[in-house]
């Protein structure tokens, strides 16, 4: 069963290098963030170094694990606007539940569950109640906000040992340093390329995307794959949330504000269109690594300042678009 | 009373009234106002001037989303707009001069008007879809506006820019003329023209219009220009506030407030009919929760749960499912309603087929969304389909 996973995922592989049109986006993706690494590469010294790509994927762990799971809400059709608050609330209740005195196994499906049963909750008033996605969630999005500040106002340290050993817990290969954190993310991502591609779940939010009479219409458990693809998204948020809070030791209402933006960005950076139907977990990985990568140049620069990032992405994300919008275009 | 339950304007407006009830028995004194040196005081006039960027805001959002888009990019417009004004009024040798300000709103409107312009370009030229069209200004506007303060918290002090907010004319705060006075003539506009049913056909179905001879393409791209020049202004109202320009903060998650507001007025996200009256109950609805939220002696910080448990409530007793509920309920209440069915009848087509004529009013898919005043053939349609499904 693993050799035939593996065959067709590097069959997969080797079309890839041919120019089939669905990879485009992606392979523009790959373009562009080569092309960053070189040109940071030959500006700055120590830019092409094995610390810088670890530092990438220790640094945006948590904005892995919201991308792969925003890719499914988006294949679908939808959005999910939570999954920044989400990513707060669980690392508040984290924080707060080990303060508590809870032992971690305990405490992290707690975190975890409470994420999914978000996204239950998001599923079921867009799929039951037809309200929309942008609305559904963007009252997600609040009311996991709120809750983060009557669990906790103030920033809670995490120091709870088992907590702090699973966090500081790495590993080097050769010069390369592996996290806990990058582990569980890269985990979530090769789930994510698997659920998508090898189950009939993967399939139907595929089929869902594409056109959701049709595929309600094709028999495939339309309902029921997106309201799935919700729940999947806000495990994943909080997934996220156990990743930032190993990166920073803490739980803090306040974080990830903002973050689903970056975690939209990065998925339409990485080639799916917010139509739904076409897309890649492995292009939002790039879309990160690419947004990552913006980061560390600018930070590589030192005297441009922080709000250029905001710029570029922009500007990048502009670019994406309309080269998209270019390609959609010919299709037809 | 099923009419009045049935009419859009009740749950907002219900909404409202529940706030201010609770807000009247935590704080007896909540609906006093008095006057003072001409100039009328008390919490309604503190809401309705806290509420005034936000009304701005959700006028431009309302056109917007009738066409079926969306615009993310107005909070990212406020900050620059503000930045803007006052950097101009700061590096001005007379920052107390009402020509100085007078120039500074022109270039942070005009410079707006530009920001909205682009958005709709991007929407109808390009056609990129507007979540993402403004997605890009949302991201790079407070880059931007961080670009012109230079990273600072820009503050001056201008007695005529302050005006703009928080003087007095006739009363009330100047920034409630603004805002409502606006609104007002938006509304008036577009609602004795033929505009507000130009809008409305481009949202219910773009092609059919186009081919109707409606010029969508145009009344889009207009529509964001507008909801450009509001969020400037709004801008314009907030850095007048607080007299500071902070590229960071000033009118964060403003859109998400102004799309509540618009979903809690009961125009859908997915365009089309859209009702300006829902919009202004809405936003007062957003204004007098913060308001209350601190009345009650709660961290001001908890404010978006109370705003999700107000968004869910009124979203879900919008919901399809939940108004066929109340008409299913009602018709068995009522069974003579059936002689009303007949007439109705023709009318209960389905959203789908209706859009192809949009020069009428197009009766038929408003009723789910928007009951008109006589409710009872609407009743009907919405059961026929629960008998068809």
């Amino acid at each position: 069963m693993t050799t035939t996973l593996s065959e067709r995922a590097t069959s997969g592989w080797v079309s890839a290098l041919r120019p089939d049109r669905r990879y485009l986006p992606v392979l523009g993706t790959l373009a562009v963030l080569a092309l960053m690494l070189v040109i940071g590469g030959t500006r700055y010294d120590n830019f092409l170094t094995p610390i810088v790509y670890s530092n990438l994927f220790i640094n945006n762990a948590h904005l892995i694990a919201l991308a792969v799971g925003m890719t499914f809400v988006i294949l679908t059709g939808g959005i999910d606007l939570s999954v920044g608050s989400v990513l707060a609330l669980s690392t508040v209740i984290i924080a707060s539940l080990l303060q508590a005195g809870w032992p971690v196994a305990v405490v992290l499906p707690v975190a975890v569950l409470t994420g999914s049963l978000i996204g239950l909750a998001h599923g079921v008033m867009i799929q039951v109640f037809g309200v929309q996605p942008f609305v559904a969630t963007l009252a997600g999005m609040f009311f996991a906000r709120g809750l983060c500040f009557v669990i906790a106002p103030e920033s809670i340290p995490i120091d709870d040992p088992a907590f702090t050993a699973l966090a500081g817990w790495d590993s080097w290969m050769g010069h390369f340093r592996t996290t806990a954190a990058v582990v569980i993310a890269l985990a979530v991502v090769v789930i994510g390329f698997v659920v998508l591609h090898y189950t009939r779940f993967g399939r139907t939010v595929y089929a869902i995307g594409g056109g959701e009479q049709s595929a309600m219409l094709m028999g495939l458990a339309v309902s029921r794959t997106k309201v799935l693809a919700y729940v999947v998204s806000g495990t994943c948020a909080a997934l996220g949330g156990l990743l930032f809070a190993m990166g920073n030791r803490s739980g803090y209402a306040l974080n990830g504000v903002a973050m689903e933006l970056d975690a939209i960005a990065a998925v339409v950076i990485g080639g799916t269109l917010l139509t739904g139907g076409t897309g890649f977990v492995l292009g939002s990985l790039l879309g990160v690594l690419t947004l990552g990568t913006i980061q560390t140049v600018i930070q590589f620069e030192g005297n441009l300042s922080s709000w250029w990032t905001k710029i570029v992405i922009g500007v990048l994300l502009l670019i994406f678009v309309v080269l998209q919008r270019a390609l959609s275009l010919r299709k037809t | 009373m099923r009419q009045a339950l049935r009419h859009h304007l009740f749950w907002p407006v219900a909404a409202l009234v529940v706030l201010v009830v609770a807000n009247t028995i935590a704080k007896p004194s909540f609906l006093q106002v008095s006057v003072i040196d001409g100039h009328l005081f008390g919490a309604p006039i503190d809401i309705l001037r806290a509420a005034a960027p936000l009304l701005l805001i959700a006028l431009g959002m309302t056109l917007v989303i009738a066409t079926r888009g969306i615009d993310l990019s107005v909070g990212a417009v406020v900050a620059v707009s503000g930045a803007v004004a006052l950097e101009y009024i700061s590096a001005s040798p007379d920052p107390g001069s009402p020509v100085t300000v007078l120039v500074a709103v022109a270039i942070a409107l005009g410079l707006s008007l530009l920001l909205g312009l682009w958005n709709g370009f991007l929407v109808t030229v390009l056609g990129i879809q507007p979540i993402i069209a403004t997605l890009i200004l949302m991201t790079a506007g407070r880059g931007v506006a961080m670009l012109i303060t230079g990273g600072f918290i820009t503050t001056v002090t201008s007695e005529p820019y302050k005006g703009l907010n928080s003087g007095f004319f006739l009363g009330l705060p100047s920034a409630v003329w603004i805002a409502v006075g606006l609104f007002v003539i938006v509304a008036v506009t577009v609602r004795r023209t033929a505009l507000g049913m130009l809008l409305e056909a481009t949202g219910i179905n773009p092609a059919a219009s186009r081919l109707a001879g409606v010029r969508s393409r145009t009344l889009t791209w207009t529509v964001y220009a507008a909801a450009g020049l509001f969020a400037g202004l709004a801008g314009i109202l907030v850095s007048a506030d607080t007299m500071a320009a902070d590229a960071n903060n000033a009118g964060i998650f403003i859109e998400l407030d102004a799309i509540l507001a618009v979903v809690i007025g009961g125009t859908a996200l997915s365009g089309g009919k859209f009702n300006l009256s829902g919009t202004f109950a809405g936003v007062l609805v957003i204004a007098t929760l913060e308001r209350t939220v601190t009345v009650l002696g709660i961290s001001p910080h908890v404010t978006p749960l109370f705003m999700a448990l107000v968004v869910v409530t009124v979203t879900l007793l919008q919901s399809p499912r939940v108004r066929e509920r109340f008409a299913v309920a009602a018709l068995r209440r009522r069974p003579v309603s059936d002689v009303a069915r007949g007439g109705a009848a023709q009318v209960s087509d389905d959203g789908a087929g209706a859009p192809a004529s949009p020069g009428t009013e197009a009766p038929g898919p408003d009723i789910e969304q928007a009951p008109v005043p006589d409710a009872e053939p609407s009743a009907a349609p919405d059961d026929e389909k629960e008998v068809t499904r």
